[in-house]
């Protein structure tokens, strides 16, 4: 494979000053790397010719996996598995609690267990175009394509897969799709696979080929002669300051839909690691495109922290609605049938309410800020469940969401056999993430990214259920092909140095930023700060975005930072557990984030799936895409804090015909 | 709402801890037991002074970071939940509450309420997992599992990895976490091949990381969050018998 030959030509990428939307400045395009042959041929062809490494060199190469969520630990414990030497990092106590384990509604594969003309190419079709065409073909064929494998994996790892009476493995439909290829455990999919992964993880450890490092969060990516060299990390513990050299950094961290506070994610969800090797080179893609997601609770009080997603899954026996009448204030169960607006089912008849999650979640906002919203706050559309109790009776809802309603109700109090559930979009998935090449590497060689860190395989809307399967197939099935591919001409390159000047530079940056923070003893809390930037964002750059809304948006997010960096107080030193200064390093790198958010969604000038440009929209309120202008990736060069260099992948197609996307 | 907080605050693992009280007022009834801290530790960094630390990440009930003792019971006095899942319409305007960390003899207390944990992560790393490399796995509907079994290893395997069964056993045992585990893989097809193996090295790391006996009071059942059940404890034991009897 031409790896390398790629790998110069992204280095003689030159800045050409011309100045697009906002002050952003235009760089040159820039190509994937994808393998030749059909469609359905590209992955085979390239592990047919791609570079090995012997059993006996493995051990001489050392990996950095950060995160061990289902990309990172289903990666550290292949690459483990081959016999190389990883070094497995993540913030939480434990490797088991990364944010994967939230995941609740399942993972798709082709099966075609139902016989219900499942295929490989009918789920690349359903991503492509659920992604609204904004996705590369040959990274979702092959998605697609290894989807089955990972099931079997899974089995054999001991998830317990949903069973039919037979023994058979159950599959059910989730949103977007009309063939049922989910596979679930209960509502605990994401839990059930991140423990097979992290059983085989705690399996390496075991042998000694993985060794592991929780609660340490990495601060900065070292590079060498301009490849990946190693991390800087922060032992959050001790608050010592750490590095860590190796022939390869793989970012498996997540998604960063934290970034406007209330969201789905967890509260140390981040994006530090991926933001500071974008500051280190590493290309970001289609920051903006972020999926809000339709079914999560909605905010019911001023200290709230999270919102907690009710599963999608809801929506196969779910029927959503709101009043016929402006501001009513009536109880759900006192507004008769007829008074009723199931607004899904009105303007989506096809799909109804399993319409894909952007398009729920934008003819959510639309009626709730037309005046319909229910609830306390009139922020959320009703899930009502009357209809699918009376048709299959309590006990069978009760045995597919039991734990769903359980969990409403601690929450809320409210008791959704007998009333509907409120729920409301909220921020929930990054589409965008580090640009990565087909073999999942970043602009800087040596550097990979994985699962949702990454911006591959969902375009501009990811399908509900993707994600798991995304995040556990680039870390068991491709991952370990392209990293042995990269390594294959390294077996003589010692491990680089970490006395080297460059890891001296980069932990004396990494000191010097929290010394900072440290010694700015204002009067504000990085929380209070991450609230605000949250409201902005979904504001100016949430559900729907404009022009103005998004030059305003930049300027109010600088205004912002500028005021932490005057206000910021820690009350602790830097070198010792300290809570308060882990928030601050993260809100930091969220200002800069939430910018360069702002960019690409200004300069997008159309819409398409999550990115929903008012400007661009036909006269019933559908997006409008644009694709003579806009059919290429983003993918964003950090220019030291002036105005962002966006470097374009243009997307072709061959073996998809562009459609206008119409769920009616 | 109002209400008297007594918080257990420990500077380091090697420091002496000791209850301050702290008062709250506005409160929500519907605002989380956690947002509740969040307000407090707030109000304390606005003014300079150090923040309560505690485990916390999800804040949906699954990641099994949270766990305190509240007013002496794990989670907090509703049953079934986690620490993040608990409201303040679960107290009433005025009370006490009494919160310290998760203790035993296995769970070290770092600062606060953070406690370590890393014992857990050792007994699964011991042999709490099926040995399938990636790229080994027969195609998935060979291996048959009747419903009732799968369902049944799923109430195994829901174990969040909490620690609320060791803190409110007198004992500190972990046989509820442990055994949920060699359940779980015991119970599948999958997982036979190793089940003896497994459950000697896990017991054995269970009593090397000094979890203390189980001596059947069946009160971590009753605090487990995920309502794992103390009949995995005797298959547990069933297995661990039989491994020596028959060799592991
Ligand atoms: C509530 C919820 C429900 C979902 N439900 C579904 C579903 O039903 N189906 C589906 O397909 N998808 C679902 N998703 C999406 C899916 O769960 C995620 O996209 C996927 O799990 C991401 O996996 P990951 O391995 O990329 O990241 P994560 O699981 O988020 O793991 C990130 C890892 O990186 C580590 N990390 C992050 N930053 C740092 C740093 N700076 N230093 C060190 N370590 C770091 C963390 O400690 C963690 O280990 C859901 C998401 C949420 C939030
Ligand atoms: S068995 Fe229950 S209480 Fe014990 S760690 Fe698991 S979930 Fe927590
Ligand atoms: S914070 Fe995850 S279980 Fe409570």
């Amino acid at each position: 494979m031409p790896t390398e030959t790629f790998t110069e030509e992204r280095h003689a990428l030159t800045i050409e000053s011309k100045t697009i939307g906002g002050d952003a400045i235009e760089g040159k395009s820039i190509r994937a790397n994808i393998p030749s042959g059909d469609l359905a041929d590209k992955w085979q062809n390239f592990k047919d010719h791609a570079g090995l490494v012997s059993p006996a060199n493995r051990k001489k190469l050392r990996v950095i996996v950060v995160g061990t969520g289902l990309a990172g630990a289903s990666l550290a414990a292949t690459l483990g598995e081959m016999g190389y030497q990883v070094l497995s990092f993540c913030f939480q106590d434990s490797p088991r609690r990364a944010h994967s384990v939230a995941a609740q509604g399942g993972v798709n594969a082709c099966k075609n267990y139902k016989n219900d003309g499942d295929s490989i190419y009918r789920m690349f079709y359903d991503t492509i175009k659920g992604g609204d065409f904004r996705a590369r073909e040959a990274n979702v064929y092959r998605l697609a394509e290894c989807s089955r494998l990972l099931i079997d994996q899974a089995v054999a790892q001991g998830v317990p897969f949903a069973r039919e009476y037979s023994g058979y493995l159950n599959n059910r439909s989730f949103g977007g799709v009309q063939v049922s290829r989910t596979f679930y455990a209960r509502g605990q999919t994401g839990q059930q696979l991140l423990l097979g992964a992290y059983q085989a993880l705690m399996r390496q450890v075991n042998a000694g080929t993985v060794k592991l490092y929780a609660q340490h969060e990495m601060l900065d990516l070292v590079t060498i002669d301009g490849k990946a060299a190693g991390i800087i990390a922060r032992n959050l513990l001790t608050g010592e300051i750490e590095r860590h050299a190796a022939h390869v950094v793989v970012l498996a961290t997540g998604g960063y839909g934290k970034i406007y506070y209330l969201s789905t994610l967890a509260m140390g969800c981040n994006a530090s690691a991926i933001w500071r090797a974008h500051k280190k080179g590493a290309f970001m893609a289609s920051t903006s495109w972020i999926q809000f997601h339709p079914t999560s609770l909605p905010q019911l009080g001023e200290h709230q922290s999270k919102l907690t997603l009710m599963s999608e899954s809801l929506r196969n026996d779910g029927r959503i609605w709101v009043p016929k009448k402006q501001n009513d204030s009536r109880a759900p169960n006192d507004i008769p049938e007829n008074e009723r607006d199931y607004y899904l089912e009105r303007r989506y008849p096809s799909f109804g309410n399993l319409a894909p999650r952007d398009i729920s979640s934008r003819a959510a906002k639309e009626r709730i800020d037309a005046g319909y919203g229910v609830g306390p706050q009139k922020n959320a559309v009703y899930l009502d469940f009357s209809h699918a109790i009376k048709a299959q009776g309590k006990k069978k809802i009760a045995e597919k969401y039991g734990n769903l309603f359980d969990m409403y109700r601690k929450i809320t109090g409210i008791d959704a056999y007998e009333e509907p559930m409120m729920i409301s979009p909220s921020a929930h998935f990054t589409m965008g993430g580090l640009w990565v090449d087909y073999d999942l590497m970043t602009t800087i060689p040596g550097l990979f990214a994985a699962g949702e860190a990454n911006f591959a395989d969902h375009g501009a809307n990811r399908l509900g259920a993707n994600s798991l399967l995304q995040a556990c197939v680039d870390g068991y099935f491709i991952a370990p092909y392209t990293i042995a591919n990269y390594l294959s001409n390294k077996i003589k390159t010692e491990l680089p140095s970490a006395s080297h000047q460059a890891f001296n530079e980069a932990e004396a940056n990494v000191k010097a930023q929290l010394d900072m923070f440290v010694k700015i003893r204002g009067d504000k809390t990085a929380e209070t700060f991450h609230k605000e930037l949250g409201r902005l964002l979904y504001d100016y750059c949430g559900l729907s975005r404009n022009r103005d809304g998004l030059k305003t948006a930049i300027k109010k997010i600088r205004d912002l930072k500028d005021e932490f960096y005057a206000r910021l107080m820690i009350p602790e030193e830097a070198i010792t557990l300290n809570i308060e200064l882990e928030k601050a390093g993260r809100v930091a790198d969220y200002f800069e984030i939430g910018e360069l958010m702002c960019y690409d969604a200004l300069t997008r000038e159309e819409s398409c799936g999550a990115h929903f440009r008012e400007e661009y929209q036909t006269p019933d309120g559908e997006a409008m895409r644009n694709d003579d202008d806009f059919r290429f990736i983003s993918a964003w060069e950090w220019n030291n804090g002036q105005a962002p260099i966006l470097h374009k992948e243009s997307l072709e197609f061959e073996s998809v015909k562009l459609a206008e996307r119409s769920y009616k | 709402m109002k209400l008297r907080l007594k918080i257990w605050r420990q500077d380091s693992a090697t420091a002496q801890g000791m209850f301050k009280t702290y008062t709250l007022d506005n409160l929500e009834k519907g605002m989380s037991f956690l947002e509740m801290l969040d307000v407090l530790n707030q109000q304390l960094v606005t003014k300079g002074e150090r923040p309560v630390v505690f485990d916390h990440d999800c804040r949906e009930g699954i990641c099994g970071t949270c766990g305190m003792m509240i007013n002496g019971r794990a989670h907090g006095p509703i049953g079934g939940i986690t620490t993040c899942q608990l409201h303040l319409r679960s107290f009433n305007d005025g009370d006490e509450l009494t919160i310290e960390p998760f203790r035993a003899k296995a769970f070290p207390v770092i600062k606060d309420l953070k406690i370590d944990r890393s014992a857990f992560d050792r007994i699964i790393a011991s042999g709490g997992y099926i040995s399938a490399s990636t790229g080994s796995a027969p195609e998935a509907n060979s291996i048959l599992i009747p419903h009732d079994v799968a369902e049944s290893a799923f109430d195994s395997a829901a174990c969040i990895g909490c620690g609320a069964c060791v803190a409110t056993c007198k004992n500190g045992s972990a046989a509820l976490f442990t055994s949920a585990k060699i359940s779980h893989l015991a119970k599948l097809p999958q997982g036979r091949a190793e089940a003896r193996a497994r459950v000697v090295k896990m017991v054995e790391q269970m009593d090397k990381e000094g979890f203390g006996h189980c001596t059947n009071t069946e009160a971590c059942e009753a605090e487990c969050p995920m309502g794992v059940s103390v009949l995995n404890i005797a298959q547990m034991n069933w297995e661990y018998n039989k491994a020596l009897l028959l060799g592991a």
